[in-house]
C-alpha cells in the first residue's frame, strides 16, 4: 500500500475525509437554499424555472454537479466506514451506559441523523432531480421545464412535507454536532476562534434547515393548490416580493 | 477520622456486579448485599468489606484492579452506575467516597467495555494495548548525555505548562470505556501532544505519531467522531484540544515524512 492510501484507510485520514466532504456538502446547502428562495416569488413559478433550467443545462454548474456526487459518495462511503469499525470495537455493551450524562445525543446519533437523511435524500432526488433531468414535465410560459408546478403539487401532499421536515429536523442535528466537529477533526482550533466557529455552526444549522422546512410547510399550509397565496398570507407576501424587486 | 463525619450514618447497599471466570467464560451480574458501609470509605473498600464478607461464605472475590489508590496509578477502572469512574467528575474510582452515594441504594458495577481491553476476570481487563501503542513511540529515544543545565533549552511556561497537563494522564482508559466508538484518541492525543510541544520530542515527531496511530488502529480501537464523552470522563481533566493536535500531527507526518509506505 502507497503512503496515500496508507494516510485515507487510516481511521484518522477518513475523518479527515468526512470533514471536508461534509463542509463541502454545507457549502452546497448554503447555493442550494438560496436558490431555493426563487420559490416564493409570487409570479406563477417563472423564475424558479428559469432558475433550475439554469442549474440543468449550465455547463459550469453540470460539472460542479459531479463533484457534489463524489463528496456524497466520499461522506456517504467513508463515515459508514467509520461507524461499522466503531461498531466492531465494543461487541458486549454496558448493562447500565448514562452517556447522555456526558455527552449529546446529536454527538452519539451521527449514523442515525445520516441515514435518515440519506433515504430524504434518494425520495427528494427521484422526485425533483431525475424527473426534471430525465422525465417529461410541462413546459411553463417560457417554455421551461415546468419544475415549479410539480414542487407546488408535492408540496401539498401530507407525507411529502412530512417527511420533508423531519428530514431538516435530522440535517439541523446532524450539523448541530457535524460543523463543529469538522473543524474539531481537521485540528482547526484555536482558544481564541473555537467559540466563534461553534456559534457559527449553531446559527449555520438552524437557519439553513429552518429556511428549507419553511418551503413545504409554506406551500402546504398558506398557498392554493397552485401555488398562490391564500387571501390571509397574500398581502404579506406581495409586499415581501415588492421589497426585494 | 480527620475530615469523617460522625453523623453520617453506615449504609446498605445492593450491588450488581459483573462475574466472569476468565477471558473465555461467559459473565453475567451477580446480585449483592453489603451492609455497615461508612460513608468515609472509598469506593474500593467497600468492594474490600463485600471481598471479606465472600471469603467468609467461602465463595470466590471479586476481581477488580488498584495498587495507588491515591489517583495516580490509573488501575482502579470500574464502570459505576453507567459512568467510567462513577458519578463524580474528575476522580479515579479509588478516590470516589460511598458519601456519593445513599443508604439503600443499587450500584451496578462492570468491567471496561471494549474489544481492545478484554475482561481477564470479573471487573479486572487487560489493558495492555495501551502499552503497545506506547511501545510503538510514545518515548523520546535519544541520549541525552549527562545531566544538562537547568534552563539550557529555554522552553516557554505556557507551553511547558500545556505539556504537563497532557503529561498527566494516567493511562486509566476511562476515555475508551466511556467513548460510544470505544475510541482511544484521547490517550493516544494526550501522549502525542505532550511531546511535540517540547523540543525533546521533535526529534522522532513524525514517525512518533504515524507509528502510534497505526498501532492504536491495529489494535481495534474506534475512531473519534468528536462525541466528547471521554474529556468529560477523564479523569485527570485531559482535554479535546490534544485530539484536534493529534489531528494536525497526524497530517503534517504524513504529508512531509519520508516514510514511504
Ligand atoms: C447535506 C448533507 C450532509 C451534510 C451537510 C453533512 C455534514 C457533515 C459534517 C460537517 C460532519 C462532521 C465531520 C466531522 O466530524 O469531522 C458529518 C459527519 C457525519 N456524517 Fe454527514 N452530512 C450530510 C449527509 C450525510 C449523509 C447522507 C450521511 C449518510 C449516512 C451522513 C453520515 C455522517 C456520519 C456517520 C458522520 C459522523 C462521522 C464521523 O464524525 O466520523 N452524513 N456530516
Ligand atoms: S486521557 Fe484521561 S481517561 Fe484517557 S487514559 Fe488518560 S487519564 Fe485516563
Ligand atoms: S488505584 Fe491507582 S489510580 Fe486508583
Amino acid at each position: 500500500m502507497s503512503w496515500i492510501s496508507k494516510t485515507f484507510s487510516s481511521s484518522i485520514g477518513r475523518k479527515i475525509i468526512v470533514a471536508i466532504t461534509g463542509l463541502f456538502l454545507c457549502s452546497f446547502l448554503v447555493v442550494h437554499l438560496i436558490g431555493n428562495l426563487q420559490l416564493f416569488k409570487n409570479d406563477d413559478g417563472v423564475a424558479f424555472n428559469i432558475y433550475s433550467h439554469f442549474m440543468g443545462t449550465n455547463p459550469l454548474i453540470r460539472t460542479l454537479e459531479w463533484g457534489l456526487l463524489l463528496g456524497f459518495g466520499f461522506h456517504i462511503y467513508e463515515s459508514l466506514t467509520l461507524w461499522r469499525r466503531n461498531q466492531a470495537a465494543r461487541s458486549v455493551g454496558y448493562v447500565s451506559n448514562h452517556s447522555e450524562q456526558n455527552s449529546k445525543w446529536q454527538s452519539r446519533n451521527m449514523a442515525l441523523l445520516g441515514t435518515i437523511i440519506l433515504i430524504f435524500l434518494l425520495v427528494h432526488l427521484y422526485n425533483f432531480f431525475y424527473r426534471a433531468r430525465f422525465g417529461e414535465l410541462d413546459p411553463d410560459i417560457n417554455n421551461n421545464d415546468d419544475l415549479y408546478t410539480l414542487v407546488v403539487s408535492s408540496f401539498h401532499q401530507w407525507w411529502y412535507v412530512a417527511l420533508y421536515v423531519l428530514a431538516q429536523v435530522a440535517l439541523c442535528y446532524h450539523l448541530l454536532h457535524g460543523f463543529k466537529s469538522a473543524f474539531q477533526t481537521l485540528g482547526l482550533t484555536h482558544r481564541k476562534y473555537t467559540p466563534a466557529i461553534q456559534a457559527i455552526g449553531y446559527a449555520f444549522s438552524i437557519i439553513v434547515c429552518a429556511g428549507f422546512a419553511i418551503m413545504p410547510l409554506y406551500f402546504f399550509f398558506f398557498t392554493n393548490g397552485q401555488g398562490e397565496p391564500i387571501s390571509s398570507v397574500a398581502p404579506l407576501v406581495d409586499s415581501i416580493n415588492l421589497a426585494l424587486k | 477520622m480527620a475530615g469523617s463525619n460522625p453523623n453520617a450514618k453506615p449504609m446498605n447497599l445492593t450491588l450488581k456486579v459483573w462475574r466472569q471466570k476468565n477471558r473465555n467464560s461467559e459473565g453475567k451480574i451477580v446480585d449483592y448485599q453489603v451492609k455497615d458501609i461508612s460513608p468515609d470509605m472509598s469506593f474500593l473498600e467497600m468492594l474490600d468489606v463485600l471481598n471479606e464478607d465472600l471469603l467468609h461464605r467461602g465463595e470466590e472475590p471479586v476481581a477488580f484492579d488498584h495498587d495507588c489508590r491515591e489517583g495516580i496509578c490509573g488501575s482502579c477502572n470500574l464502570f459505576i452506575n453507567g459512568r467510567a469512574h462513577g458519578p463524580e467528575k474528575g476522580t479515579t474510582t479509588c478516590q470516589l467516597h460511598m458519601r456519593k452515594f445513599s443508604d439503600g441504594d443499587t450500584i451496578t458495577i462492570e468491567p471496561w467495555r471494549a474489544n481492545s481491553f478484554p475482561v481477564n476476570k470479573d471487573l479486572s481487563v487487560d489493558r495492555s494495548a495501551f502499552d503497545r501503542i506506547i511501545q510503538a513511540g510514545g518515548y523520546i529515544s535519544i541520549n541525552t548525555g549527562g545531566t544538562p543545565d537547568a534552563n539550557e533549552i529555554p522552553i516557554p511556561k505556557e507551553i511547558s505548562d500545556r505539556a504537563f497537563e497532557a503529561a498527566t494522564c494516567i493511562g486509566c482508559g476511562a476515555c475508551v470505556a466511556a467513548c460510544k466508538n470505544a475510541s482511544a484518541m484521547l490517550f493516544v492525543s494526550a501522549k502525542v501532544s505532550q511531546l511535540a510541544l517540547l523540543p525533546q520530542g521533535h526529534v522522532e515527531r513524525k514517525s512518533r505519531v504515524e507509528n502510534m496511530v497505526a498501532q492504536m488502529d491495529k489494535e481495534g480501537f474506534g475512531a473519534c467522531t468528536n462525541i466528547g464523552s471521554c474529556a468529560a470522563e477523564c479523569p485527570v481533566g485531559i482535554s479535546l484540544e490534544n485530539i484536534a493536535i493529534l489531528n494536525r500531527e497526524f497530517l503534517a507526518a504524513k504529508a512531509t515524512s519520508n516514510n514511504l509506505s
